[in-house]
């Protein structure tokens, strides 16, 4: 179960920094930091294990007929990034916290970090493939809204949207990718695919499965030619840069080809892919950084460098070279990190991360300058710090590959370490050494520790992984080059090899070439200048922006803003397929016996038709239109009643009379005409498109009436068990509060929403000035004489008492006969409603004990309560139960628990009504209407 | 019977999608009630028609389908929440904005209208 929940861990964090930001800044860094600890914690208490050679699996079966399950599984590999996402992670956190200004969405930016880091460490410790891709999306989702987090800054949005299109687009190529592979192996399960090395590499998929695969870790892992946006995603935060665009994210490419290295490398097609791809993206990028004059874009293409080494290492296909990669994972995530944070601080507080304006801040900031040093000597693989040892390995690989001639591969990785020395050198010496510039307003210095602890402690990690790693990193190594590679690995770790390795000379070379460079640097600065290269984002622009045309000229076809474009576009798709269906199979005639046409229906069926046919031609009188929907709503319920529906009949009626009240109520507000403004031609289509839509309707019904079902109603089991299962004679009622009553449960709630939207909107609209305004120049209507006339005012108030009896006998009845609390709620409504009309809308507010909104949640809780009872019992939710009670003078009757959640029925709907209308009243108050509370308002229209 | 319901279903769906498809908040919802009532009847008569054979168990011999009722029974009851709030949003759109036109611009509505 740990595994799990370390993975879920941050997912449910990431609503903690919100909640904490009212208490402060530093209980918002506290609380994300003391999630990112707990998940760091557990980890740990998995590593002795791991450390031994196990392997911790914890299997949730979610979807085993799709082979979706929830196995994670932690090995070397796993705990290897699992430890640098948290470890790294909790780092950043402490340094956002001094680097966000006060006016920056705190708790806004911890919730995205905790949400890529739970995506992150999903990647790694996930052991079924779709979940892997589930999670590696989610890091392309939540890395978007970290880069994206300064929305005000066009940048910020611009390199936001690139990283998504291009490392989404991959995520999208790895799908595929995996579910080729995972078909080839059988499993979607990642140790049982680790295990089908020979099945997977004599398929006829191999390779495409390879390229898929390999498009998805290359542009995650920003490779050459997919290399472009991870400058761009630098307009991110730096703290953000630091965690996503150094040590985690940029490397899930990474650790996906070291997943699975066992299955996939070792082939000469895996060789010249990967490691071709990372030689380029090694020595190209670094050539690139060496020009930069942006600190953190220096840093970005050297990131793309130190990538693309990796990969060329991963690519080489040995256990040894696949042992280096990882002891440079470990060694790049210390040292870059550091230096993100330290141009972040050297922005902070020079006001400018340009290396042209930079200078001498050497003196001014010792203590960034000191860490700024140690990481780029690192960079440089200067011993004895950690890239030192890591670079010599390198190079020492390279050097025995052969790729295309026997140098080859020496010369080009040596050439990338040139360029490694020569702008880590550059970023030093321009940015802290040479003279100090005296033009700035403020001097800058050295931050808090706040700022500098996290940079600081990598430093020092950077020495003392370079001073003892056979103490420090040779487990970790082992650990994880032992999963990577499937056998056990036992790495040596050494600063001197001897005279006679090629490596020390080859370094040598390098540093020697990259100090050369750093000499000449005016001189190669005006040959780089001069020199035509092509800018990648304005290919990549070249290639999205006709895309984006092309979908904005297809969806302004099918909508442009027109709701009727959209409509007709709809009925015509739907009509379209129905058809291309229909035209597809043989058809005969129904078999079903029709029933002979009655009087009585096809009486109510003549007027319903006439009033139907009469409304699109009369439509444009609002009032008109409004009462033949009346007719029209009302002749259906004698339709329901003949056909054997006395429940919809009954609903049918009441929701009818809400309906045309309310619509009576809204049309005060609105005009009271449609004007006419469509031309014949435009109605002429509407009438064809309509006609379509509903002859299209009327012959499906036809077809279906006529016809016996392709297969038995499974309603003969609710007629069955009505009366012995649920207690009740009314199937429809026992549907609805029993065998479905989840259903029903849920239909309340969203009809309490509704009432609540509705209240909300009303709410909103009285406090916007422009509404209240027109509210009050609203036209006054001509009124009757008689405001509250007083016949009607007595009569409903008798009928008061005699329709809520009546509401409670539908009610009670309900379970057994025609009723409950649906009908029943929308009596009662009702019964309330005529008061409202009667006698005024104050004067029934001032005698209104109970509060509507109170209504809809004492009725969701009421009937949620029957839901929860029956756990009581060790049964399931909503189980109902019923008895028989003797109670004199009563006759037997029956007690059943369903009557409990009808009654919460009841209250929602009487609730949710009466919020409606008396929201639509409050709106009438403010056109000046004249209020009275008095018992007899008989001096009304006067 | 099955002819005059199945007519009757046609005619109200064609007569909710045209007033669907006027330029003005009212008569939209009015032709989504229409649908509406289509809808619902739609759904009934998938339970196939039958007389005098309401479901109330120990009254008859056969009874008529409860389910397709029941779904409906409640789809009355929501299409009512519904219509209120779209209602209300019609209300809104016109006290804010001073027009009931459904259209996001006018330039929309007209090219919609394809002249």
């Amino acid at each position: 179960m740990s595994l799990a929940l370390i993975a879920v861990l941050p997912f449910l964090g990431a609503f903690l920094p919100g909640l904490f930001l009212r208490a402060g800044r530093n209980a918002c860094a506290l609380a994300t930091g003391s999630v990112t600890t707990l998940a760091l914690l557990l980890l740990a208490s998995q590593a002795p294990a791991i450390l031994r050679g196990e392997v911790v699996r914890t299997r949730i079966d979610w979807l085993p007929s799709l082979g979706l399950n929830a196995n994670f599984f932690l090995d070397g590999l796993g705990l290897l990034f699992a430890g640098l996402i948290l470890g790294i992670g909790l780092l950043i956190i402490l340094y956002a916290r001094f680097y966000l200004e006060k006016s920056d969405p705190m708790g806004q930016f911890y919730s995205y970090l905790l949400l890529f880091q739970g995506a992150m460490l999903g990647i790694v410790l996930s052991d079924n493939i779709l979940l892997l891709l589930v999670f590696w999306e989610l890091t392309s989702l939540s890395s978007f809204l970290l880069i994206g987090y300064w929305k005000h800054l066009p940048e910020g949005r611009q390199g936001a949207r690139m990283a998504l299109a291009v490392t989404g687009g991959g995520g999208l190529a790895l799908i595929a990718g995996m579910l080729i592979l995972g078909n080839i192996a059988g499993s979607y399960d990642l140790t049982a695919i680790l295990q089908e090395r020979d099945l997977i590499q004599a398929s006829e998929w191999y390779l495409p499965a390879l390229i898929l695969i390999l498009l998805g870790a290359f542009t995650k892992s920003a490779q050459f030619p997919f290399h472009f946006w991870l400058p761009h995603a630098m307009a991110a935060p730096t703290p953000v840069s630091a965690y996503l665009h150094s040590a985690t994210m940029v490397k899930a490419g990474l650790f996906l080809m070291a997943r699975l290295w066992p299955v996939l490398a070792g082939t000469p097609e895996w060789f010249w892919i990967v490691s071709t791809t990372g030689l380029v993206t090694m020595v190209m990028a670094a050539m690139i950084a060496f020009f930069k004059d942006d600190l953190k874009a220096l840093l970005a293409y050297s990131t793309v460098s130190q990538l693309g080494l990796i990969t060329m290492l991963l690519g080489f296909g040995t256990k040894a070279a696949a042992t280096v990669a990882v002891f440079h994972i470990i060694n790049h995530a210390t040292f870059k990190a550091a230096l993100f944070m330290t141009a972040g601080i050297v922005d902070h507080a020079a006001h400018t991360r340009d290396l042209r304006r930079l200078g001498g801040l050497r003196r001014m900031m010792p203590i960034t300058f000191g860490i700024a040093l140690l990481a780029s000597l690192s960079i440089a693989g200067i011993p004895p710090l950690n890239g030192f040892l890591s670079k010599e390995m390198m190079l020492q690989e390279a050097a025995d590959t052969s790729w295309i001639t026997p140098w080859a591969m020496g010369l080009l990785a040596t050439l990338g370490a040139l360029f490694s020395v020569a702008y880590s050198f550059r970023f030093l010496a321009h940015g802290f050494l040479g003279p100090s510039r005296e033009d700035r307003p403020h001097p800058p210095r050295d931050p808090g520790p706040g700022l500098w602890a996290a940079p600081g402690f990598l430093a020092v990690l950077v020495v003392v992984i370079g001073l003892f790693p056979m103490a420090v990193a040779a487990w970790l190594v082992d650990a994880a080059a032992s999963a990577v590679t499937g056998e056990p690995v036992r790495v040596k770790i050494a600063f001197w090899h001897g005279l006679a390795t090629p490596a020390l000379w080859m370094s040598l070379a390098a540093i020697g070439g990259g100090l050369a460079c750093l000499g000449a640097y005016p001189r190669l600065r005006t040959l780089w200048d001069a020199a035509p290269r092509p800018e990648a984002r304005h290919i990549f622009d070249g290639i999205v922006e006709p895309l984006a045309a092309l979908a904005r000229a297809v969806t302004d076809g099918l909508h442009n803003g027109s709701f009727g474009r959209a409509l007709v576009w709809a009925v015509l798709a739907i009509a379209g397929a129905a058809l291309w269906a229909f035209s597809g199979g043989p058809h005969v005639p129904g078999t079903r016996a029709v029933l002979p046409p009655g009087p009585v229906v096809t009486g109510v069926w003549a007027i319903l038709m006439i009033a139907a046919l009469a409304t699109p031609f009369l439509h444009r009188s609002r009032i008109t239109a409004l009462v033949l929907t009346g007719v029209v709503g009302l002749l259906i319920a004698p339709l329901f009643m003949l056909f054997s529906a006395p429940d919809l009949a009954l609903t049918q009626v009441s929701v009818e009379v809400v309906t045309i009240l309310l619509m009576l109520l809204a049309l005060h507000f609105l005009p009271k005409d449609t004007p006419a403004e469509s031309p014949p031609p435009r109605r002429l289509r509407d009438a064809a498109v309509a006609g379509i839509a509903g002859l299209g309707i009327g012959a499906l019904a036809w077809a279906m009436m006529t016809r016996v079902p392709a297969f038995d109603p499974i309603s003969a089991f609710h007629l069955a068990q009505s009366k012995p299962g649920a207690g009740g004679t009314n199937a429809v009622n026992t549907i609805i509060v029993d065998f479905r009553g989840y259903d029903t449960f849920g239909e309340i709630i969203v009809l309490g929403i509704a009432a609540l939207v509705i209240f909300a909107l009303t709410d909103s609209l009285l406090r916007t000035t422009a509404v209240t305004r027109r509210l009050a120049a609203q036209p006054r209507q001509p009124e009757s004489g008689d405001r509250h006339p007083m016949m009607l005012v007595v009569s409903t108030r008798l009928l008061l008492p005699m329709a809520m009896l009546v509401g409670v006998y539908i009610y009670l009845r309900g379970h057994n006969l025609p009723g409950g609390g649906f009908v029943a709620g929308l009596v009662f409504a009702i019964a309330y409603l005529m008061q409202y009309m009667a006698s005024g809308y104050d004067w029934s507010q001032a005698r209104q004990r109970f509060d509507h909104h109170v209504l809809i949640g004492w009725g969701v809780l009421v009937a949620a309560l029957a839901g929860v009872g029956p756990w009581l019992f060790g049964l399931p939710f909503l189980t109902s139960g019923y008895t028989y009670i003797n109670l004199w003078p009563l006759e037997e009757f029956e007690l059943a628990s369903a009557a409990i959640f009808d009654l919460g029925v009841f209250l929602c709907v009487l609730g949710a009504v009466l919020l409606t209308l008396a929201s639509l009243s409050r709106l009438a108050l403010r056109t000046g209407e004249r209020a009275s509370t008095r018992a007899y308002d008989t001096e009304g229209g006067r | 019977m099955e002819g005059l319901l199945a007519s009757a279903i046609g005619l109200l769906t064609a007569v909710g999608i045209y007033l669907m498809l006027r330029q003005r908040t009212f008569p939209v919802i009015l032709g989504l009630t229409f649908l509406s009532y289509a809808v619902n009847l739609f759904i009934f008569v998938s339970g196939r028609l039958a007389v005098n054979a309401a479901p109330i168990i120990g009254t008859r011999d056969t009874y008529a389908d409860p389910l397709p009722q029941a779904l409906v029974l409640t789809a009355i009851v929501i299409s009512f929440g519904m219509t209120a709030v779209i209602m209300i949003m019609a209300i809104g759109g016109y006290l804010s904005s001073g027009h009931d036109r459904i259209d996001l611009d006018d330039e929309a509505g007209d090219r919609g209208a394809g002249e």
